[in-house]
């Protein structure tokens, strides 16, 4: 920065109000995760005298562990199926033309854009028909609404980016369409594959509503149903300090990933312009 | 015969395209097209999450109802108001940080890590974060005004119908706008730097540079976020269930849809206002669609 030095300080201070604006409630967390008892009551900007007692609460009074893998299960689950399902139709959406393309790109944006609400009684009529209540399965298959739209437009750009020659020389070779998608392509999406699986993940990993909706057993259900549920003896004291001892445990594995791929997250999210 | 040999070659070629595609258009269809023609169908119905699989054909009954239920239109109302105002100023506020973040300073790393925090942390653990900050008596926000002096006493920012909604938003600004920011930045960075330099040589004022050349050129970068922001607040729900319930003061259309669905089990009536839900947002999709095909095929 240029300018006068009284502009100087107002933009650094500017700066770090944003920062502490941004990072503020999350510390927070952290301090009132590590509180025990009464000095919870009396807001401090450090724990007294640190204790691990709420952590190991959340895992010893209600299964916070099994939700844990439930959640990891679904949201690995997803990605996967999603992007083996995005990566054959971006090659066709990207590097075939054919008659309806842009009809069919249009309509997966445009279901990228569905409220699950709208989907939420059929689904759950679905769901209800093919047993898979209260079923880790349910959220599998579910998921796709959401996650598989995003997939295939971010992929779709990015495949259509790649150059000509690749396949041509490939086909040439007499390779089967299969064979160009899996052995040319493939190798090349490795950075497109581990952004848009990451942002899938979160999305995954995130979700609440059918969640909600499609588990019901507390053993069955993912960490944002768990966070979002716990309950004290009454209404008026719920247990804080294990509510955010558990926000941090499924916070900080996400905040690590976002940190670590900050690079490639943002031109991703940028690629598809689709929601984070 | 070159020609003929090469037709077919194409149409081989489509062949396998539709052959790559089928998975997809299944999944969906099975995901979102059937899931969401069978809440069309049972908009019209009696259905009861009881006896699901009983229900008889109503006609437009639950319509009739929901379209006089002040309770839904409180609820849209609600939701407009979010929407609006969340937007706005996430745009501002976005705005404002993708143009510090796109000048040089110390630490400007640093920085774009850090709003990329509020980010990453999920709705529902945001929302219980900022509830417990927001406490009454115990939150550390009313600590802090009434230790600076901004409140005489403590805000009952959860249970006051007005502070409640202000709450809300503030949440949802904290947690949305790092998105917006690196959408903006990502434009900003795309933005031709020659009419900076002329601008510079010139000696034009760096505020009327912002108005006449940045923000044209940003237009938009600006509008596809806009957009994006729109449809997502205008169905939102994780956030507001978990701070709020379903309060009335602060039920969004999702949620007044949900509640009956879920809590009062009438899926008929629940189905109508979800397909509401959809219809409005249909809308606005149509529009970005439009709008987003337009500038695209300007570009190509």
């Amino acid at each position: 920065m240029r300018g006068n030095p009284l502009g100087r300080i107002a933009f650094y201070a500017l700066l770090a109000v944003l920062f502490v604006y941004t990072v503020f409630p999350f510390y927070w967390a952290i301090n009132t995760s590590l509180m025990s008892g009464t000095e919870l009551f009396e807001p401090r900007p450090f724990p007294p005298d640190p204790a691990w007692g709420n952590y190991v609460a959340i895992f010893r009074e209600q299964p916070f562990g099994r939700q844990i893998l439930n959640s990891v299960f679904v949201a690995v689950a997803v990605v996967l199926l999603a992007l083996a399902l995005a990566v054959l139709a971006a090659y066709a959406l990207g590097r075939v033309s054919f008659r309806g393309r842009r009809l069919l790109l249009f309509t997966v944006l445009g279901v990228s854009m569905f409220p699950q609400i709208a989907v939420l009684s059929g689904m759950f009529e679905l769901i209800r028909a093919l047993g898979l209540y209260n079923n880790l399965l349910s959220l599998v298959l579910s998921y796709m609404i959401f996650t598989v739209p995003f997939t295939v437009w971010v992929l779709t750009t990015f495949v259509r980016e790649l150059p000509k020659e690749l396949e041509e020389a490939a086909i040439v070779d007499g390779a089967t369409p299969f064979v160009v998608v899996t052995r040319v392509f493939l190798p090349l999406m490795g950075p497109a594959l581990v952004t848009t699986g990451l942002l899938a993940f979160i999305a995954a990993w995130n979700e609440f509503l059918f969640a909600l909706t499609f588990t019901l057993s507390s053993e069955q259900r993912t960490v944002p149903v768990a966070i979002g549920l716990i309950s004290g003896a009454s209404a008026y004291e719920l247990p804080w300090a294990n509510i955010m001892a558990a926000s941090v445990v499924v916070t900080v594995p996400l905040i690590v990933l976002v940190l670590i791929f900050q690079r490639r997250i943002v031109s991703g999210l940028t690629a598809g312009a689709v929601k984070g | 015969m070159a020609e003929a040999h090469q037709s077919e070659l194409t149409r081989q070629r489509v062949r396998n395209a539709w052959l790559f595609l089928a998975p997809m258009i299944v999944v969906l269809v099975a995901v979102a097209g059937w899931p969401l023609a069978r809440t069309i169908v049972l908009s019209f119905t009696d259905a009861n999450l009881a006896q699901l699989g009983q229900q008889s054909f109503v006609g437009p009954l639950n319509y009739a109802f929901l379209l006089t239920d002040p309770d839904w239109w409180r609820s849209v109302w609600n939701t407009v108001f979010f929407t609006v105002v969340s937007v706005s100023l996430e745009t501002i506020l976005g705005l404002l940080i993708a143009l510090a973040l796109n000048a040089h300073f110390r630490g400007r790393g640093w920085l774009r890590a850090a709003i990329l925090i509020p980010w990453a942390i999920p709705t529902v653990v945001s929302a219980q974060m900022w509830r417990w900050m927001f406490n009454d008596v115990y939150g550390v926000v009313n600590e802090v005004m009434l230790a600076v002096g901004l409140a005489a006493e403590p805000w009952a920012w959860l249970a006051d119908p007005q502070l409640s909604m202000a709450a809300v938003i503030a949440v949802d600004v904290w947690k949305t706008t790092p998105f917006m920011a690196l959408l903006i930045l990502a434009g900003l960075q795309m933005l031709p730097q020659d009419c900076y330099e002329n601008a510079k040589i010139d000696g034009v004022h760096p505020v009327t540079v912002f108005f006449r050349v940045t923000l044209p050129l940003l237009k938009p970068a600006l509008l596809v976020a806009i957009i994006f922001r729109t449809l997502d607040a205008l169905r939102i729900f994780d956030l507001i269930y978990v701070m709020q319930g379903n309060k009335l003061d602060t039920m969004t259309m999702s949620i007044y849809a949900r509640q009956h669905l879920v809590d009062f089990q009438d899926v008929g009536y629940g189905s109508a206002a979800a397909t509401l839900v959809f219809m409005i947002i249909a809308v606005f999709t149509v529009v970005y669609l439009y709008l987003g095909g337009f500038a695209r095929e300007e570009r190509a």
